[in-house]
């Protein structure tokens, strides 16, 4: 163990347009959710101001539907880039498709969620881009993401003359009606908050934990990997 | 076939013959074209249809229902609507408005089903129980589904009258002892139009009515079979207390100062944001109310299973499956505040079990410290 170097190296790990999608992101769930709840259960605010010079539940309302169309053509760019990208940013780093990703992904499980220690501590098995435990629960919020989009729109479609609302005009009688719809797409949200939980827990923890700049990494793209990982995988690519 | 039909009245006829002038039959023309939301030159269109066309049979049949949609009916707007299209002229059959009773009604329907094979209407209220092999609901002997399916073999369309005929209802809302079930799901060869509402309103019946019989087909259908004319736009929409939504000025309870300044009613329940329904517009027994104009909020009769879909005051919907008290947003934040728990004793023990390799690398990098210049 102590033959191991403290020497780190910067690895290029997120490109640009995956930290942009990334961030977007962040701030279209914050609003989404923040005003979806009050659009659930709007507060009591009291004026004596007439109606006619208020709007503020309206202007609630379209800024949640507007970060609704941020959050959808963000998700359908990211789809994109998932395509163009680097390897850390391919569609294929989100399933554990093969033996290697099933490996990894008990790995993690073992080592990083169950807190069990290796025998011997290996840096090789550090994981580089997203870690196949963190990789699965995205594709679990890209699914929560999916089900708000579908009745989301749905119930927004009525509401619209653009074709693109219009494509989600069939959710609503799909699912029993506006009211089941909009159970669902509330329940969801919980969904969204939950993951946000976890999701920046765990980013804090890797960060704390083993120091190789996991959280600057969504701001830079820049991770630290050990100089003899680099060697080794030279070799192995030579 | 033909000369059985020649010899019927046309509705103009009929209208006459019933007393009524030229101008009211006019004047009704143009209330269902109004209704029906039609330009003014179809008014003629309308017109010269009811003066040509011989009558079409209906056979109105009552299943599981309360009938208030045939009370919503005959309280439409203009008397003739309800007066000539089914009272004297058209209705064939209906066990709550003619006149004829027990066999003599039975027979009446029988000679209409045979005498107007692929041509009669049938309007269904009320929905039809399955279980028990149907006997909650017997008609002159017979069960409900027997006689729906009779009536509908010859059928040229159905009309599924209220939310009985069109989704259950009540009689269907969980645990739905009788198995109601709603025509649609029975008989599936046959146009159905459904004109949900507990009940529909009685223009929107009439205009129903009179579209199919002025123009010889089917208004035109949403996804789920009701006419776009009346059911297009959610009650919201249209409703006069909308500002105030907009505004965020809501009614906190039924007796606070806001109720009285008709504020908007979604906090204590309304449903009007998720039904689809011509109230806002259309309006009550001639245009003098509505639920939310009266002060209650919308409770969403027009919409499939409304009974299940939570509570009728409340804003926040139960979820299915956590019990009555639990609401979705009760549950997400129990189930946020164990997550974040389970996040805080995943650190705990993380110090834990991984400080030996928390350890090293404080100890390597206090070393590196120390050479820094
Ligand atoms: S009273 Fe009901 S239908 Fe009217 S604006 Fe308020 S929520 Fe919408």
């Amino acid at each position: 163990m102590t033959t191991i170097s403290h020497d780190f190296k910067r690895v290029f790990v997120w490109e640009a347009p995956v930290r942009l999608f990334h961030w977007i992101n962040v701030l279209a769930i914050l609003t989404l959710a923040a005003t979806g709840i009050i659009i659930g259960n709007p507060p009591a605010i009291m004026s004596g101001a007439e109606a006619t010079n208020q709007y503020w539940f309206g202007i609630n309302r379209y800024i949640h539907f507007i970060s609704a169309y941020i959050l959808t053509f963000n998700m359908l760019y990211r789809m994109f880039w998932s395509y163009m990208g680097n390897k850390y940013a391919n569609w294929k780093q989100f399933f554990p498709y093969n033996k290697k990703g099933i490996k990894n992904t008990l790995f993690v499980l073992k080592h990083h969620v169950l807190l069990q220690n290796e025998k011997v501590y290996d840096f090789r098995k550090n994981i580089i881009g997203h870690n196949p435990i963190a990789a699965i629960s995205y594709s679990l919020l890209f699914i929560l993401m999916l089900i708000q989009i579908f009745t989301g729109f749905g119930l927004y479609a009525d509401n619209s003359t653009w074709f693109f609302p219009k494509l989600f005009a069939w959710v609503p009688s799909f699912l029993g009606g506006d009211m089941n719809t909009r159970l669902i797409h509330h329940i969801t949200t919980w969904g969204f908050i939950i993951f946000t939980i976890i999701h920046v827990y765990l980013a804090m923890w890797h960060d704390w934990l083993e120091g190789r700049g996991e959280i600057s990494s969504m701001f830079g793209g820049y991770k630290f990997i050990r100089k003899e990982r680099l060697k080794k995988e030279e070799e192995k690519n030579d | 076939m033909n000369a059985a039909k020649n010899k019927q009245d046309t509705y103009y006829e009929s209208i006459i013959k019933n007393g009524f002038s030229r101008r009211d039959f006019m004047t009704f023309t143009a209330f269902m074209a109004a209704y029906m939301g039609y330009e003014t030159s179809s008014i003629a269109q309308i017109a010269n249809a009811l003066k040509t066309t011989p009558r079409l049979p209906i056979i109105w049949e009552h299943y599981q229902e309360c009938t208030c949609c045939s009370e919503s009916f005959i309280r439409t707007d203009h008397p003739i609507a309800a007066n000539i299209i089914l009272d004297k002229v058209s209705l064939d059959y209906t066990l709550t408005l003619m006149a004829a009773s027990g066999h003599q009604a039975e027979a009446a329907k029988k000679a209409t089903m045979e005498k107007y094979k692929g041509e009669y209407i049938l309007c269904v209220e009320g929905s039809v129980p399955l279980g028990e092999e149907g006997v909650f609901c017997c008609i002159a002997g017979k069960t409900a589904l027997e006689q729906l399916k009779e009536a509908a073999a010859g059928a040229k369309a159905i009309i599924a009258w209220g939310s009985c005929a069109s989704n259950g209802c009540v009689q269907s809302s969980k645990p739905n002892p009788t198995n109601a079930t709603p025509i649609h799901k029975i008989i599936t060869d046959k146009p159905i139009i459904r004109v949900p509402g507990c009940p529909p309103i009685g223009e929107v019946m009439a205009g129903v009515i009179v579209h199919v019989i002025a123009f010889g087909k089917l208004p035109e259908l949403d996804r789920q079979g009701r006419p776009k004319a009346f059911y297009a736009k959610r009650v919201h929409d249209s409703c006069y207390r909308r500002p105030y939504f907009d505004a965020g000025l809501f009614v906190e309870e039924f007796d606070d100062e806001n109720a009285k300044k008709g504020y908007c009613l979604y906090k204590v329940g309304c449903k009007g944001p998720v039904t689809y329904n011509s109230c806002g517009t259309m309006k009550w027994n001639n245009g003098v109310s509505y639920p939310i104009q009266s002060g209650h909020g919308c409770f969403g009769c027009s919409e499939d299973n409304f009974w299940d879909n939570g509570p009728i005051y409340e804003r926040l919907t139960n979820v299915p499956g956590f019990g009555i008290e639990a609401n979705a947003d009760k549950v997400g934040m129990v189930a946020a505040g164990v997550v974040a728990g389970a996040a805080v004793g995943h650190a705990i023990a993380s110090k834990m079990s991984k400080r030996k390799e928390l350890k090293e690398r404080i100890v390597s990098g206090k070393d590196l410290e120390k050479q820094v210049e």
